[in-house]
C-alpha cells in the first residue's frame, strides 16, 4: 500500500493514499460527529466528508471542544 | 395585599432564552465528570468550552461532550488563545462546524501576565465575527466607551471584567461596570473576576444581567457546593437588583415602634 505525506495537527505523518476524509478519520480512530476539520486553511464542510480526497502535503487541522473559559 | 411577586424574565441573547442567569466556564476542573456534577449544581444553562487540537496519539482520550450533551446545554465556544481577528475567525469557524451554531464568546487578549483583552482587535474581531454571520458575545475591558463601540459593531453581548481572569479579587469597578449597564441595550454579563458568592451578588446587584465564571467555581475545595453556592448568589442579587435596596443613611433607625412603649 503506498502512503502519502500530510501535516496532522501541525506534525507530519503518513498515512495511505487515496483516502476520504472520512476514510482518514476512521484511520485515525476519530468520531466524526466530534470533531471539526480544516483542510488547507479552509473548512472542511461536514456533509463533504466523502467525497473529499486528501491529497499529498494536505495541511490539516482536527479539532474539538474541550474545557475552557 | 399586593399582587404576588412576579417571576423574573427571562435572560435574553440573541433571541435565545435562559432562565439561569448563570454562565459557568469548562477549564480547570479535576475531571470532565466532577465538571458536569458542578454544571448541575450550578442551574447554569449556558458553558464556555474552547476549540483545540484533538490528541491523535491517543483517540481514547475522555471528551467533554460525552460529560455533557450539547444537546442540553448551550455551548458557547470561545476564542481563547487567540492574539488577533484572524486567528478568532478561524477558530470559530471551526466552532461553528463541530458544533453548528452560531453563538460564541470572543475574547482577543494581549499580554500573559494580565490578559486583559486588546480592545482595539477585539473591535475589529467582533466586526469579522458579525459579518460572517456569528452571533458575538464579547468578553471586553469595563471601558464604557468600548463596551458602546462593541453594541454598534453587533455584539449581542458585552462581557466587561470583574477584575484579571482567574484572579478572584471581585468587581474591581463598580462605577464603569453600572455606567457600562446604564447605556447598553443589549445584556451585560460580568465575566471573570469574580472569585466567592458575595461577588456574583455584587454584580447582580448592579444590574448585570448575567455572570459568567470559571476559577471560581473550578478551583474552590468543593467545585460541587461553591457552584450551588454562585446558583444562590446570582438568584440573590438578581431579586435584590429588581427589589430594589433601601437607601443608605448616616445615623441608625429603629425597626421597633417608638411609640407605645411601657
Amino acid at each position: 500500500m503506498t502512503e502519502i505525506d500530510v501535516e496532522l495537527n501541525g506534525e507530519t505523518r503518513q498515512i495511505p493514499s487515496s483516502l476520504t476524509l472520512k476514510g482518514l478519520l476512521e484511520h485515525l480512530e476519530l468520531d466524526p460527529r466530534k470533531v471539526a476539520v480544516e483542510r488547507n486553511l479552509e473548512i472542511a464542510p461536514r456533509d463533504g466528508y466523502d467525497s473529499i480526497r486528501i491529497e499529498a502535503g494536505d495541511r490539516l487541522e482536527i479539532v474539538h471542544f474541550v474545557g475552557g473559559g | 395585599m399586593t399582587a404576588q411577586t412576579q417571576d423574573d424574565a427571562p435572560l435574553v441573547v440573541a433571541g435565545r432564552s435562559f432562565n439561569s442567569r448563570l454562565i459557568i466556564g469548562t477549564g480547570k476542573y479535576e475531571t470532565y465528570e466532577q465538571n458536569a456534577r458542578a454544571l448541575e449544581a450550578s442551574g447554569a444553562e449556558m458553558i464556555t468550552v474552547a476549540v483545540r487540537r484533538v490528541n491523535l496519539s491517543d483517540p481514547s482520550q475522555p471528551r467533554l461532550v460525552d460529560f455533557i450533551d450539547p444537546k442540553q446545554y448551550t455551548f458557547l465556544p470561545n476564542t481563547a488563545g487567540c492574539f488577533t481577528g484572524e486567528d478568532a475567525v478561524r477558530t470559530l469557524r471551526l466552532a461553528r462546524e463541530a458544533g453548528g451554531w452560531d453563538l460564541v464568546k470572543l475574547e482577543v487578549l494581549s499580554d500573559p501576565k494580565h490578559l486583559y483583552p486588546d480592545m482595539a482587535e477585539t473591535l475589529r474581531a467582533c466586526e469579522m465575527l458579525v459579518k460572517e454571520g456569528f452571533e458575538v458575545m464579547v468578553y471586553c475591558s469595563d471601558d464604557p466607551v468600548y463596551a458602546k463601540r462593541l453594541e454598534e459593531a453587533g455584539a449581542c453581548a458585552i462581557m466587561p471584567l470583574g477584575a484579571p481572569i482567574g484572579s478572584g479579587l471581585g468587581i474591581q469597578n463598580p462605577v464603569n461596570i453600572r455606567l457600562i449597564i446604564e447605556e447598553a441595550k443589549v445584556p451585560v454579563i460580568v465575566d471573570a473576576g469574580v472569585g466567592t458568592a458575595s461577588d456574583a451578588a455584587v454584580g447582580m446587584e448592579l444590574g448585570c444581567d448575567g455572570i459568567l465564571m470559571n476559577t471560581a467555581i473550578a478551583e474552590a475545595k468543593d467545585p460541587v457546593r461553591m457552584a450551588k453556592a454562585m446558583k444562590h448568589a446570582v438568584i440573590g442579587g438578581r431579586e435584590a437588583y429588581l427589589a430594589g435596596r433601601m437607601p443608605k443613611k448616616r445615623y441608625a433607625d429603629p425597626s421597633s415602634p417608638l411609640a407605645g412603649l411601657i
